[in-house]
């Protein structure tokens, strides 16, 4: 089933909780689809200063989100955007395939946390240099994230 | 030991493999053999026929013995539609019974038959007056199950043998769930069809049966030798069919008592896990297996709770669609009328026969810090608290 790094993120996740004063808030999922994740960040100087979640969801929700968030703790705000729904499953020694669409969200959150700081903060000309302006659509329409196929709702 | 998922997989009774092993060492004839080996195969096959009809008080009928109570249903839907096909095309099954009965249903439909699916109150009882309504003189086959086996509701099976008392249509009922918990009684619950498993009274897995009222005719699903009053080919799983047998003879003894005290534990159980804020119980809180609790919990995930349960040694089950191969939230809870992120929180614990209350203390010790902690992991109940 899962492995065993999930296994151990999930017994003990890093930075849950919430940050009061967050630079940027990412939220993905629906609660109706079994999953719902928000990413906070704390930017300084282009870097992410400080990041923590929330997650509703199943072990691998909660586990990708604690791998996210310690994937992109300290990095540029680029490198950060680097960081995959692939890349924090491998990071996790993999997920079992039905996971992979429905659980594996963190990274989208994340992006999203990114994109809303840069909006906050008016710099567009980064969203465009970092071509984030289609997920900056899909926010400022208030779309969530899908689940695809995987769920109904 | 603080297992709590019997319905899924329960252990094999030490009697029960003690018996078994002398068919699998000496006693290895066939039972269509015409020898002494033969013989002594029959005649353990047939013994244990004896024992199983013996529990479900099933003088006036035989049973088919199966690889499971999957198979047995799917003999009972597919077999039966088939063979009474000429008499009509139509067909009611609760919209709460397992998937071995609902998926033979809709290929049941894929072959041009009509089935309708009986609706279920929130407690997850069937909808009588449907039954009523609906019932023609087409109508060949209704499919209720004795009790369900996620939610733990007992259906009431005695006011549908009435309700069809006078209709063509014969009654399956899916006993798997009620087997060895409450009074299975094949007289007393007019059924013309009765599926039963024999892991859930603590027999080998491989093996259940299909319980047929005399006169009732079935086209067998699976052709050959013509075993098993023709009604299931393959040589005999004899082993299996023994253990069943005297699973089946010990729960006819002892299930009473068993199910006292299994009652006493499960009552413990919701009392306590009740306490815990926004927790609710799904099913029917009176007429409910002795064995069964389903609660769930708002804010927080199943599969979640469960894979934290078992870093404390405690197994149990949930009807959250992250746990499931196909992803889908239990079908059961829905059709209760759950909305699906309330489904999501379920929590399904099945009590065994060797459970105890140090098994309950632990779980009464664990349970309420594990979804303390994945509440303060959630947003939703972030956004509740404010």
């Amino acid at each position: 089933m899962y492995s065993d790094k999930v296994f151990e993120h999930f017994r003990n996740p890093r930075n849950v909780g919430e940050i009061k004063d967050a630079d940027g808030v990412g939220t993905v999922g629906n609660p109706v689809c079994g999953d719902l994740m928000t990413i906070y960040i704390k930017v300084e100087n282009d870097r992410i200063k400080d990041i923590k979640f929330q997650t509703f969801g199943c072990a691998a929700a909660i586990a990708t989100s604690s791998m996210a968030t310690e994937l992109a703790k300290g990095k540029t705000l680029k490198e950060a955007l680097e960081i995959t729904r692939d890349v924090v499953a491998e990071a996790l020694g993999g997920l079992p395939k039905q996971k992979m669409h429905c659980s594996n969200l963190a990274a989208d959150a994340l992006r999203r946390a990114i994109v809303d700081y840069l909006r906050k903060n008016g710099k567009f000309d980064k969203i465009k240099e970092l071509g984030l302006e289609k997920e900056l659509e899909k926010m400022e329409k208030g779309e969530t994230d899908d689940h695809g196929e995987y769920c109904e709702a | 030991m603080p297992y709590f998922d019997y319905a899924s997989g329960s252990p094999v009774d030490e009697r029960v493999i003690e018996a078994m092993l002398p068919y699998m060492k000496q006693h290895y004839g066939n039972p269509s053999s015409v020898h002494s080996y033969g013989f002594e195969a029959r005649k353990a096959v047939e013994e244990a026929r004896e024992k199983v009809l013996s529990l479900v008080n099933g003088k006036n009928g035989d049973i088919i013995f199966t690889s499971g109570a999957t198979e047995a249903n799917n003999l009972a839907v597919i077999g039966y539609a088939l063979r009474n096909a000429r008499r009509g095309k139509h067909v009611m099954v609760s919209a709460v019974e397992h998937m071995s009965v609902i998926n033979p249903a809709k290929f049941l439909q894929k072959q041009g038959f009509e089935v309708e699916f009986i609706p279920v109150n929130k407690y997850g009882e069937v909808d009588i007056g449907f039954i009523e309504e609906r019932l023609r003189d087409d109508t060949i086959l209704v499919s209720v199950q004795h009790a369900n086996n996620e939610i733990g509701t007992i259906q009431p099976i005695v006011e549908i043998s009435k309700v069809m008392e006078n209709a063509d249509a014969a009654l399956h009922v899916d006993a798997t769930a009620s087997l060895g918990k409450i009074e299975v009684d094949t007289e007393s619950l007019k059924v013309d069809m009765m599926t039963l498993s024999s892991n859930d009274i603590h027999g080998p897995r491989g093996v259940g049966g299909l319980f047929v009222k005399e006169g009732v005719r079935l086209q067998p699903i699976i052709l050959g030798g013509g075993q098993e009053r023709g009604l299931r080919s393959g040589t005999e799983n004899v082993a299996a069919i023994v253990g069943f047998g005297v699973a089946a003879e010990i729960a006819k003894k002892e299930w009473k008592g068993d199910a006292e005290k299994m009652e006493r534990l499960r009552d413990r159980i919701i009392e306590n896990v009740l306490k815990i804020e926004e927790s609710y119980l799904n099913g029917h809180p009176k007429k409910r297996l002795p064995n069964n609790v389903n609660v769930r919990f708002s804010y927080i995930e199943g599969e979640s709770i469960i894979l934290s349960l078992d870093m404390e040694g405690i197994q149990a089950s949930t009807g959250s669609a992250c746990s499931s191969k196909t992803l889908q939230p239990s079908h059961v809870l829905i059709a209760c009328g759950l909305k699906h992120e309330e489904a999501h929180g379920s929590l399904l614990l099945t009590l065994g026969k060797y459970n105890t209350d140090e098994d309950v203390d632990k779980l009464l010790n664990v349970l309420p810090g594990v979804v303390e902690r994945l509440r303060m992991m959630s947003p939703l109940y972030k956004a509740k608290r404010g």
